[in-house]
């Protein structure tokens, strides 16, 4: 029990990090990717959250805020990059060339 | 008996202090919105915001409330607000002071109202409470022999208001079908002609 609400202070402590660089960061990636951790460290916390309170099961609920999360940083730098969600993130060859030049 | 008891009591206490910890959090990201003046920033933060109460959600023990607000206030809406964020500019205006002071009076007129109201509410989880009265505890009854899903909310919304819930299925499906008709797709959608225009504009 010390074990699991010592690890969730310290959780607590990276996330209260990450809000600090998410608010001052001063470039968009830098807030990006603390919004990426602040959603990984969510799921880490609600896994103990559930130990915590003796229901395991909320792990179930943790794996479906990881994918969330994933496909969300992947949607939002995708936005940056292409201005649009309706482009495939696998261009053809000659589109690529054409971009490069 | 006295060990679990208090086992029972550092478990209220951990669960307390998680939720302090997440509200507190909640409440500075919140201000850090109405602070912050770049756009994609406050994207950011209200979709940090929706994970952390989400979280919270968890721990009050409405998961199904939660995973809606992960999905949806961490995870379209989101996205809705970058692609509404491209169509204007990337830092709000700065406003005169005395113009934000009236609106965070009546904030704060509600906000006051709402904690008043909560005097008397029941306590969570109460026994005694009306809700847990009378129609639930015969619905947490008659639930798994009758359906059989371990899940009463499952097993309400699916089974005894299936019809309802079929039908509020039948108004988001006609609601995405009427939106996504608007936008259009391929070369006449709107995003599309946006880049077009873009084009256009840069030659």
């Amino acid at each position: 029990m010390t074990l699991l609400a010592a690890a969730a202070l310290a959780l607590f402590v990276s996330i209260v990090l990450l809000l600090i660089r998410l608010f001052i960061g001063p470039t968009l990636y830098d807030r990006v990717l603390a919004v990426n951790s602040v959603g990984t460290k969510i799921v880490v916390l609600l896994a103990l959250v559930g130990f915590l309170m003796g229901r395991p099961d909320f792990l179930d609920i943790a794996l479906l805020y990881a994918l969330i999360n994933f496909v969300t940083t992947i949607a939002i730098l995708k936005f940056f990059r292409y201005r649009s969600f309706q482009v495939s993130l696998i261009k053809p060859e000659a589109e690529q060339n054409g971009e490069a030049q | 008996m006295s060990d679990t008891a208090t086992a029972v009591s550092q478990v209220d206490l951990s669960v307390v202090l998680i939720d302090i910890c997440v509200l507190s959090m909640m409440a500075v990201t919140a201000i850090a919105i109405a602070r912050l003046r770049s756009l994609f920033a406050l994207v950011m933060l209200s979709g940090v915001y929706s994970l952390l109460s989400a979280t919270w959600f968890v721990i009050v023990d409405a998961v199904d409330v939660a995973f809606t607000e992960a999905a949806v206030g961490g995870g379209i809406s989101s996205a809705l607000i970058l692609g509404a964020m491209l169509l204007t500019v990337r830092v709000a205006k700065e406003d005169k002071p005395l113009k934000r002071l009236a609106p965070a009076l009546v904030v704060i007129a509600t906000g006051g109202v709402l904690l008043y109201a909560t005097i008397d509410l029941p306590g969570f989880g109460d026994a005694n409470s009306p809700a847990n009265m009378y129609l639930a505890q015969e619905y947490l009854q008659r639930n798994y022999p009758d359906i059989g899903i371990p899940n009463v909310v499952t097993s309400v919304l699916a089974s005894y208001r299936g019809f309802d819930t079929f039908g509020e299925t039948g108004v988001v499906f006609i609601a995405g079908v009427a939106v996504a008709l608007l936008l259009g797709f391929g070369e006449r959608s709107l995003s599309a002609s946006l880049a077009k225009r873009q084009k256009g504009e840069e030659e």
